[in-house]
């Protein structure tokens, strides 16, 4: 237990450390130009695109938001249904059902990548490489698009242009995300994960046993996969497949990949107000939030499963069931808890053989809205959420209307905040209880009762809050699982996205009031918890009798009886 | 704050009889669905009631009494709610009524009808309420009056002290046929006499708007009430969702573990009522009318609830120096004589010279002169030479010794005359105390100039410490003045203020406004002049003077009644008082809710999961204790809380930061406390009666 405490600590450093740099260099395309790097660059490819000066307004920046994402799912559907006539499939894998092609789809524009497939044995290479890598570029980009608006108009003074989507979209892939997958690949090469297009290898295990061997362009797609917390894996087992996740140094990096951008957007916020400790306060009140989550995740992995007692497990083991054995506790309980807190989703270890209490950590940063650092972008400006909220309730404390950096929050503002905060929990307490209503749903399940109950209420928590990971107990390739989670991942990516930007629209429109000694101070250790504790108290108060039936109950009976 | 009239007890009698019925009346669906979170918990009444009345008759298969209480319980909750509605009206009510009697008119002198008006200061007069005054009725004012409403002067000249508007210290001259023929209501005449006609007429009653204002029903929203309850709103929509998934997942329970029953739909109500901030939303417009209720108290009348939220966020005061600031009046600070006078003998001439002078700097002169330790006293064989508007000096005469005081471009004419001229020293000396901000007075003895007495524009005791605290609060001051800007920067330096505006005329004033608004700040003001009407329409909070004129009134948002200008900060520290409370109780409804999961949760699900009995920290005794004991602690604290609604969270200015703390320490640990300690309390009381 001792050196997974060790594995976090480290963990935290180094992400501090990177928080910085990385902020710093993205800085500038959130201002709306390039990195000096590509200044000239970026002006060339502007008058190509026929980009220049055409800001727009929030509600025109939605507009082509939503447009070019459904346009990318239209075409990510269609790819998969045409598969067998597209190039780059050594396997001639088929069209895939239009069910699972629906869910898939909408899966990875909405940043989600919830698999209800394997991978190696559904999608050719050209489908992953040029429709799924493609999404995990373009959803990770849409997502820090959000955020950068966020923080323009937080500092615009009555202005009702926010920037323009598609040069959004531009830079930040090209200038981004780009360069760092393609360093990042290059790492992964070199700890052993496989980058080729060769058919698949049969070969014969020591045993004696026939064994076919998936081969496949993985290292690229992978980088993505964390940097953009997609989180889809090219294989069904995800990064607790070898070919994915070779070494330890590869997990420990995969974990930092997956935070790293939406960790230093907190610095490049900062930046944009002019006002670091703003930035760092945001970043203190996630790392609040996780290191006390992973740390929970650590105390509670570190107690071998009853069962697995009973059937004669060593007790003072860590809890090994759904384990790569290649892991130890740190590895595995530290990639758990970052995968669910950012919006990731890959997973390194199966997460329904968690203890009960941990799968409830999962979820339950989940539920919160994935805002612990949470997806790229989608995190920063799902934090936002809950300081408008802290905001709202401490500037009323103070005897001040409620302002944040000098922007007021006026009812209409607090009308698209509530809807941005009513709508995941919706998604995810409507589905699960539509589930629960549909008996022929129980055939998707692993286990029954509590545990089959917290099946469902993880699905629904990764899908609506565009996580990716499951419970893996669930078969959730069934008609209806694709549909409903289908539709959690879509709406519970754009309309909070709307919310957002028409938030930043009205909050751009606004003129900039001076602060004082008088207006709430919303930097600082005590402000950071303040965010913190209205996370927790939000997220718990909403899902607490959920967790109660699934997780809790499940808890007291393996461990109390 | 003013505490002139009874201050009125929460318990008072009539009130309390008025707003229990009142309670009952405010069960109209209509004034019920203005409040949506209470809305939710009628309609909960409306149906637990119904399903007790089925279970009574078996339709319905639930314990007959569990039910009954429980609608018992939700239908007090509502009138408890209404109840603090109602007692908040009426206290307001009663306390606007009370200031109608309060209400301060000045006397008027009312010209009779057909009189000869040549006979100056002779004419036939009767005495009017000022109220009573209507347009082109003349008015005679003698010295020392108040003049009683704006107007034009149609005969006479003489020095009026307008400082209450202007904020100049120095009397003006006024007079029929000058450049300045007209004169304001609430100005002083200090010398001769004026008749007057009036050309506004005095007000309708703001009182009677308030009155309209503190009942809820015409009451509008105030953008802050808006969007809280837009947030109230959010969370009875994520409760409702909540206890409806309930319904299905306990479902799913009892299918699988086969044993227990399904959540009912009486504790699901239960549940949900507990969980929707009924608290804040049941209080939350008792706060707004409290509010206006304390400014009432005030002897403040504010024409909207907006006006009042706006109070709260204020961060930069324009206080008008005199009156505020200053005491208004030049008062005798120091001696200086003139090469080869002694101190002694300047301040015994200065003395003589104002012995009868009854201006408030004729008597400041005579303080000074005995502090000194120099008494004097006239016989009878005197004459005093009262300051006139032609002279522009004054002083007595004692057996052919000619004493006198006046300003020095007066006095240096005065001297010509007597061929006697100004050494260049004392003309130094005037310039000196000049550029201090004090005004220089030359003192005559017969043919000798004697020296030079200054008057100083004295600043109020203890108004530096308020600015500071005001500092603290995020609050800029800004002194608004008629004098030069050299006495400006002295006497601003003096009181602690922020900024000043010097030489303030009705544009700069505005002006001054409109700049601090364009950089984000919200600005208050005072002011009683029709001249001012312009800036207070631009302010934020704008207070008018009672004794002020009528486009004065119109165009601010609130009325002072005791034309007390300090009141500002008064006001300012109301606003903020109503703003904490609102945002206080919001936490404490909010963390209530975690002990009544830790209630409810283990009672709801007792038959399908014992062992959620684990979350039963409380140790209550049984599901149906702690669904109860839950609801009831929900109703009682409306009840409890009430008096703190009224009253309004307690608030010493203090740093934002040191504030925030302290009230989350408060309302958001206490709220998260003070239910676990309260149920079980009920709990105890419930399982010893049943």
């Amino acid at each position: 237990m001792q050196n997974a405490f060790l594995v976090l600590a480290v963990f935290m450093l180094v992400l501090t450390l990177l928080v910085k740099p990385v902020g710093l260099y993205m800085a500038p395309i959130c201002k709306g130009s390039a990195p000096i790097l590509f200044k000239s660059f970026d002006k060339k490819l502007m008058r190509l695109l026929g980009l220049e000066n055409c800001s727009q307004t929030w509600s025109e920046y939605a507009g082509s938001l939503v447009c070019f994402n459904i346009l990318g799912l239209i075409v990510l559907y269609l790819m998969q249904r045409f598969q067998a006539y597209l190039p780059l499939n050594p396997e001639g894998l088929g069209a895939v059902d239009s069910y699972t092609a629906f869910n898939t789809a909408i899966s990875f524009v909405t940043n989600t990548n919830w698999q209800s497939y394997g991978g190696e044995s559904t999608m050719g290479y050209f489908v992953q490489m040029a429709g799924l890598a493609l999404q995990n570029f373009l959803s990770a980009a849409t997502g820090i698009a959000v955020a950068f608006v966020l923080m323009r108009s937080l500092v615009a003074k009555q202005q009702v242009l926010l920037g323009n989507f598609f040069s959004d979209v531009v830079r930040i892939s090209l200038y981004i995300l780009l360069p760092l997958a393609f360093a990042y690949a290059i790492f992964l090469v070199s700890q052993g994960c496989i980058q080729n297009f060769s058919s698949y290898i049969d070969a014969s295990t020591l045993s004696g046993v026939q064994q076919t061997i998936p081969m496949g362009p993985v290292a690229s797609q992978e980088a993505i996969k964390m940097l953009g917390t997609n989180g889809g894996g090219f294989f069904n087992a995800n990064s607790a497949h070898p070919f994915e996740n070779p070494t330890d140094l590869s997990n420990f990096s995969q974990c930092l990949a997956i935070f790293v951008i939406s960790a230093a957007l907190c610095y490049t916020f900062g930046v944009i107000v002019n006002d670091s400790r703003q930035g760092w306060t945001i970043y203190i009140a996630m790392a609040i939030i996780f290191v006390t989550c992973a740390s929970l995740m650590i105390v509670f992995e570190s107690a071998q499963s009853p069962y697995l007692l009973d059937a004669g497990a060593a007790p003072d083991f860590y809890n090994t069931e759904g384990k790569e054995a290649r892991f130890p506790l740190g590895q595995s309980a530290l990639f758990s808890t970052v995968t669910t807190s950012a919006s990731c989703g890959a997973v390194n270890n199966m997460h329904d053989s968690l203890n009960p209490l941990s799968g409830m950590l999962t979820m339950l940063l989940m539920q919160i809205g994935e805002v612990v650092f949470g997806g790229v972008g989608s995190g920063f400006y799902g934090i936002f959420i809950f300081i408008f909220l802290a905001v709202f309730i401490s500037s009323l404390m103070i005897g001040r209307t409620p302002e944040y950096l000098g922007k007021k929050l006026t009812p209409a503002q607090m009308k698209l905040i509530a809807i941005a905060v009513l709508c995941t929990p919706f998604l995810v307490l409507a589905a699960t209880a539509i589930a629960c209503l549909f008996d022929f749903n129980l055939d998707s399940l692993n286990n029954t009762a509590a545990h089959g109950f917290s099946e469902y209420l993880y699905a629904f928590s990764s899908a609506a809050n565009n996580n990716g990971s499951a419970f893996a107990g669930l078969n959730a390739n069934t008609p209806f699982f694709n549909i409903a989670t289908g539709l959690c991942m879509f709406f519970g990516r754009f309309i909070v996205i709307i919310c957002i930007l028409g938030c930043a629209g009205a909050i751009a429109k606004q003129k900039i009031i001076p602060s004082s000694s008088g207006t709430l101070p919303t930097f600082g250790l005590f402000f950071s918890f303040l965010i913190a504790g209205t996370v927790i108290l939000i997220g718990a108060l909403t899902f607490l009798p959920a967790l109660a039936l699934g997780p809790v109950v499940e808890h007291i009976e393996v461990f109390f009886n | 704050m003013s505490k002139k009239h009874k201050a009125l007890n929460f318990a008072d009698k009539d009130i309390l009889k008025d707003a229990l019925k009142e309670s009952f009346r405010k069960l109209n669906i209509k004034v019920q669905l203005q409040n949506q979170v209470m809305f939710i918990v009628y309609l909960g009444s409306i149906f637990t009631s119904v399903l007790s009345v089925m279970s009574l008759f078996g339709a319905y298969e639930e314990n007959f009494f569990f039910v009954f209480s429980i609608s018992l319980i939700l239908w007090f909750t509502v009138l408890f709610a209404n109840f603090a509605e109602a007692i908040a009206e009426g206290r307001a009510k009663a306390q606007a009524n009370s200031l109608k009697d309060l209400k301060k008119t000045t006397d008027a002198f009312k010209v009779v009808a057909g009189e000869d008006l040549s006979l100056g200061d002779k004419v036939k007069t009767e005495k009017i309420d000022s109220d009573l005054l209507q347009v082109n009725d003349l008015v005679l004012v003698k010295a020392g009056e108040i003049i009683p409403c704006d107007g034009e002067i149609i005969i006479g000249m003489a020095s009026v002290n307008e400082s209450a508007i202007t904020g100049e210290s120095a009397p003006v001259i006024r007079g029929a046929g000058c450049d300045f023929n007209s004169v304001t209501g609430g100005t002083t005449l200090l010398s001769d006499f004026l008749i007057i006609r009036a050309n506004c007429e005095k007000g309708k009653s703001f009182i009677d708007k308030m009155i309209n204002m503190v009942e809820s029903a015409s009451r509008r929203k105030t953008p802050n009430e808006i969007a809280l309850t837009i947030l109230l709103l959010s969370l009875t929509i994520v409760f409702i969702m909540v206890t409806a998934a309930m319904l299905p997942f306990s479902e799913f329970a009892v299918k699988f573990n086969e044993n227990g029953h399904i959540v009912s739909y009486s504790v699901l109500i239960a549940l949900l009522v507990c969980l929707i901030p009924t608290t804040i939303g049941g209080l939350l417009s008792a706060i707004g009318v409290a509010g206006m209720g304390r400014l009432l108290n005030a002897n403040v009348i504010a024409k909207s609830g907006r006006a009042v939220e706006a109070a709260g966020d204020v961060d930069v005061l324009l206080l008008d120096k005199t009156g505020t600031i200053t005491y208004g009046n030049r008062q005798a600070s120091e001696f200086y004589p003139d090469i080869g006078v002694s101190k002694t003998d300047l301040a015994r001439s200065a003395l003589l010279a104002s012995l009868v002078d009854d201006t408030p700097e004729g008597r400041s002169i005579v303080t000074l002169a005995n502090k000194m330790g120099i008494h004097e006293e006239l016989n009878n064989d005197f004459t005093f030479i009262p300051f006139s508007a032609q002279t522009k000096m004054s002083g007595v005469n004692i057996k052919g010794r000619q004493i006198r005081k006046g300003s020095p471009e007066t006095m240096t004419k005065y001297l010509e005359t007597l061929d006697v001229f100004v050494s260049k020293a004392m003309m130094r000396t005037v310039n000196e105390v000049a550029s201090h901000g004090s005004t220089p007075l030359l003192v005559v003895d017969d043919n000798k100039l004697m020296g030079i007495v200054e008057l100083k524009d004295i600043v109020k005791a203890g108004i530096k410490e308020q600015f500071a605290k005001l500092r603290v609060m995020g609050i800029k001051t800004v002194m608004i003045t008629g004098d030069n800007p050299l006495t400006a920067a002295a006497i601003a330096a003096e009181a602690g203020v922020d900024d000043f505006l010097a030489e303030a005329t009705p544009e700069s004033k505005l002006n001054t406004i409109v700049k601090y608004q364009k950089e984000g700040h919200l600005v208050a003001m005072t002011g009683d002049g029709t001249n001012d009407a312009p800036a207070l329409a631009q302010a934020d909070v704008a207070v008018a003077m009672n004794s002020g004129t009528q486009a004065a009134k119109e165009s601010s948002n609130m009325v002072d009644l005791d034309s007390s200008p300090t009141k500002l900060i008064d006001i300012v520290h109301i606003g903020k008082q109503m703003l904490i409370t609102r945002g206080s109780l919001t936490t404490f409804s909010i963390a209530n809710d975690v002990a009544k999961y830790f209630a409810i949760i283990p009672a709801a699900f007792a038959t399908t999961y014992p062992e959620l009995n684990v979350l039963n920290v409380m140790g209550l005794a049984s599901p149906s204790s702690a669904l109860l004991s839950a609801v009831i602690f929900n109703a009682l604290i409306i009840i409890a809380l009430i008096p703190l609604a009224l009253r309004g969270v307690t608030y010493k200015p203090m740093s934002a930061k040191t504030l925030l703390i302290k009230n989350i320490c408060i309302y958001g640990l206490g709220g998260i406390i003070t239910p676990f300690i309260g149920i079980k309390l009920i709990d105890m009381l419930i399982s010893i009666i049943l």
